[in-house]
């Protein structure tokens, strides 16, 4: 007992020099610190202009497609965009974005002083614009970027693929073994450092989300590194995993990859959920509603992303018990699912509503993902699925799960805690202006792609048959409307990061949580004492 | 159900889009020619009404709360944060409905498995980019190219009614006859979709699928490739032309009739002239999507021909590579694509044109002797 109170002194003494450790000045502050809120305001800087790399292809995609022939790209170049575009949002934007995050802000909700592992903390990040600057480099190498889609089947990925895949393959190895540490640190961070009196059915909803999230993440990106080293195997080292004549065989990459790529959908949109599981209550006023299956049908929905992989291949020849079975498994995702939405409305049920940004975005968000998990839900019926598979009505799916899902949860949760990161309110009547054309814009870009899908518009060609002409323009002029509107959201963070009207510890009447017992700005180091939790 | 469905489809998008011609701004999928395809939509339809229903009802509570329940309209929040009987309702409820759904969905799919007891088979081919049809009992088959002109791709002509939806060589079915389709592909994953009958099924390289199909009435069927193949994706569609069992039957004995003459053509002397002219013809179908129309290539993936020492220099290496191909490249064997003929008339051409003026030729009979040694 004595021994451990000198030694419960001495960490008090250090922690008591620490106070006064304010950040390191200059470069190097960012190169070498440990510190969350600076590693987490880093991801979220690189998320973000890796959101406006991403979509200005975007922009190059749509201005392609304003119109029915050729006019701006060659085909080659075409595939090179659709694939770095898909690349890069997804793991580029949304999952750093959401590591972003969870730095800010799982220290904050659980009472801990940093993350658990903050020397990794700084190697995971430092390591994603390496990642970048890799696949980025292959758009300026001879035969261009990738260009097999962001699925990269095999064999066009292999046999077929551009010189510069060996690069692209390198880059996702690293962005593997980053997002694996960011995995590991949450994890640590969440079951040993919450505040005393925290059980696990006490922790806020965004760090159970993201407990369950980097599970996801440590079990699927192995598996992802897994892929693309057989592809590295049969470019480089001859063997023949997924080449026929070798006796190997190209359905298993599909295989394997979706093996990852399911669960890797939920890692996109599952710490969404948490986040507007904040939101929603904090702007009605009211206790979020049943707490507890919310954390349950978070569960499920890992659970079953493990058995669902092979509703991506309904067309590949499965066979019929095993179509069967993947199109069961797939319809019961939507139990859980449905069962979070509910929540929500009933948590918005008889509340005392106000609609500030954050409500905004987190009420587009539940009911624009409930569309895109409509569409979900008409896509796991795999007879349909026949017609609708690898057309625009695929695309109009995910992106209605990716863009109002998990982008939008994104935004909601920047605006939500803006006034925490900064010290001051953000411009209310900007952020509406920037909600209301994000909504407008998206909606108009991706709705009519339903109709295009349906009427038998195949994804990834760079032109296409005039009875497609119409919609296609609609969606052009939405899509270029959604990407100069987030120019509007950068200004409106530096305005806020500049000045402002200052913030209270507490800004949201309705908001409940540890990281608003600390003041705004919230310190270079908070909770160096845990709080008690009742 | 379906005609109630298309109904309230059509009521729906006349009611959002009442100023503009419905004929460019098709707002549904279509239910297509064949029993599946007809199943297929019916299925679609249910789902999508069932959606429409739920989503009527959350998003009426919700925007029924955002109504009411307001702060500026003072409303005063509630404190209720759950309600076990309600929890449970809405988890099994749901399940219900998708047990619903499940079982039309599962004898659909049983029936669009059964491949047996077909009257024609027809393997198809995935090439990139273009399909080959093979009529596995009648001996003969043929490619299926895109027809489009580059200038109307390129915007210098303006584009024809079926732009990029037209080939050289339709498929040609029975009409009332159960088709099956043997899939496959020669380089990459290609996928074969009709969507007026309902068939999609991925062509995979070193494998074979299996789908089928039976079309009542006669016509032309469009579709496209719908598994990303590469640069030219977007431009190998599929056509299928669906007749009367009789004109099947004479066109079947007139392709059987072709394909011995094209036979015999192979002991023919060859001019140059000759073989020049159908070259030119056989590199803009075969070869100039990826060697361009002026031999020009796009290096480093498709390599000039105009000048190159396998278009100048040796013969026996140009022969070599159009006929077997470079392994781990995207230069496919065309030994079995192309006939002796063609195969003989694209060297001489390669070897003559754009300024490659070798003066040499090789006829149809050396190629043939060629891949008999081999």
């Amino acid at each position: 007992m004595a021994v451990t109170g000198v030694f419960m002194s001495a960490v008090a003494d250090t922690h008591a020099q620490d106070h006064h450790h304010g950040p390191a000045k200059g470069i190097s502050r960012w190169l070498l610190t440990t510190n969350h809120k600076d590693i987490g305001t880093m991801y979220l800087i690189f998320s973000f202009a890796m959101f406006l790399l991403g979509g200005t292809m975007a922009m190059v995609i749509r201005a392609e497609l304003f119109q029915p022939g050729l006019q701006i790209v060659q085909p080659e170049f075409f595939n090179q965009m659709t694939t770095m575009h898909g690349l890069i949002m997804v793991f580029g934007a949304v999952m750093p974005a959401f590591v972003g995050l969870a730095n800010w802000m799982i220290p904050l909700m659980i009472g801990a002083p940093d993350m658990a592992l903050p020397r990794m903390n700084n190697w995971s990040f430092w390591l994603l614009p390496c990642a970048f600057l890799i696949l980025v480099s292959t758009l300026f190498m001879e035969g261009g970027a990738p260009n097999f889609g962001w699925t990269f089947y095999a064999p066009l990925s292999t046999t077929y693929g551009p010189p510069s895949t060996t690069f692209f393959i390198f880059a996702v190895h690293i962005m593997g073994i980053s997002s694996i540490m960011g995995a590991i640190n949450v994890i640590a961070t969440i079951l040993n450092l919450r505040a005393p009196g925290m059980t696990l059915m006490k922790m806020p909803l965004f760090v159970w989300t993201w407990l369950i999230t980097a599970f996801l993440l440590i079990a699927v990106m192995p598996v992802l590194a897994g892929v693309v080293t057989m592809m590295l195997m049969d470019i480089n080292f001859g063997t023949s995993f997924f080449d026929a004549s070798g006796g190997g065989d190209p359905v298993l990459f599909q295989h394997v990859f979706w093996f990852f790529g399911h669960p890797e959908v939920y890692i996109m949109i599952l710490p969404a959920f948490g986040a507007v599981s904040h939101i929603i209550p904090a702007f009605s006023r009211k206790p979020l509603f049943g707490y507890a299956s919310m954390v349950y049908a978070v569960g499920a929905i890992a659970l079953l992303s493990f058995v669902v992989w092979a509703h991506h291949m309904f067309t590949v020849g499965i066979p019929i018990v095993g179509q069967l079975f993947f199109m069961y498994a797939t319809m019961l995702i939507a139990v859980p699912t449905g069962v979070k939405v509910f929540n929500w409305v009933a948590t918005m049920f008889r509340g005392s509503l106000t609609f500030e940004a954050p409500m905004l975005f987190a009420v587009a968000f539940v009911i624009l993902f409930t569309i895109g998990g409509f569409s979900g839900l008409m896509l796991a019926i795999a007879p349909a699925d026949f017609q609708y598979h690898d057309t625009y009505f695929v695309v109009a799916h995910f992106h209605y799960v990716l863009v109002p899902g998990a982008i939008f949860g994104i935004f909601a949760s920047a605006y939500f805690w803006l006034p925490k990161w900064t010290g001051h309110m953000y411009d209310e009547t900007l952020a509406k202006t920037h909600f209301w054309l994000s909504f407008i814009g998206m909606n108009l870009a991706f709705f009519p792609m339903h109709f295009l899908g349906l009427a038998g518009m195949p994804r990834r060609i760079p032109d296409y048959a005039l009875q497609f002409a119409d919609f296609n323009m609609v969606s052009s002029v939405g899509a270029f409307m959604f990407g100069a509107t987030q120019l509007l959201f950068l200004l409106i963070v530096i305005k806020c990061i500049k000045g402002g009207k200052k913030a209270a510890a507490q800004p949201w009447d309705g908001a409940e949580g540890l990281e608003w017992t600390v003041p705004s700005p919230a310190p270079y180091h908070t909770f160096a004492t845990p709080p008690e939790v009742k | 159900m379906r005609v109630h469905a298309q109904r309230a489809g059509a009521l729906l998008g006349g009611l959002m889009f009442p100023a503009w011609s419905m004929a460019d701004w098709t707002l549904n999928m279509t239910p297509g020619v064949t029993g599946t395809s007809n199943e297929i939509f019916s299925l679609h339809m249910t789902i999508l009404w069932i959606c429409v229903v739920i989503g009527v009802v959350v998003f009426g509570v919700m925007f029924w709360s955002i109504f009411a329940h307001r702060k500026s309209q003072g409303a005063k929040p509630a404190n209720f944060h759950e309600n076990t009987l309600v929890e449970i309702l809405w988890t099994i409820i749901p399940f219900v409905i998708l047990v619903v759904m499940a079982i039309p969905a599962t004898a659909t799919l049983v029936d669009m498995y059964d491949t047996t007891e077909s009257e024609v088979d027809i393997k198809v081919t995935g090439y990139q980019w273009k399909w080959q049809y093979e009529y596995i009992n009648e001996d003969f088959g043929y490619f299926s190219n895109l027809s489009t002109p580059r200038d109307q791709i390129e915007n210098r002509q303006a584009k024809g009614e079926n732009y990029l939806l037209e080939v050289d060589n339709p498929l040609v079915i029975p009409v009332g006859k159960k088709v099956r389709f043997l899939l496959t592909a020669n380089d990459v994953i290609h996928s074969w979709w009709v969507p007026d009958f309902g068939v999609k099924k991925d062509a995979i390289p070193g494998f074979i699928n299996e789908t089928w199909t039976r079309v009542d009435k006669p016509g032309i069927y469009r579709g496209q490739c719908t598994e990303l193949c590469g640069k030219d994706h977007g431009f190998m569609p599929v056509v299928v032309e669906a007749v009367p069992e009789e004109e099947y039957n004479a066109w079947v004995a007139e392709k059987k009739e072709a394909a011995e003459r094209e036979r015999q053509l192979t002991q023919k002397d060859w001019t140059m002239a000759e073989l020049m002219e159908r070259g030119e013809k056989a590199y803009q179908t075969a070869c100039a999507a990826c060697h361009q129309p002026d031999g020009s290539g796009a290096p480093p993936a498709f390599p000039a021909l105009k000048g190159s020492p396998i278009a100048t220099q040796d013969m026996a290496a140009h022969i070599d590579i159009v006929v077997n191909g470079k392994a781990g490249t995207s230069m496919q064997a065309f030994g079995n694509q192309l006939s002796e003929v063609d195969l003989a008339a694209v060297i001489t051409y390669e070897r003559n044109a754009w300024g490659n003026n070798t003066g040499e030729m090789v006829t149809p009979k050396e190629i043939f002797d060629y891949k008999n040694q081999q």
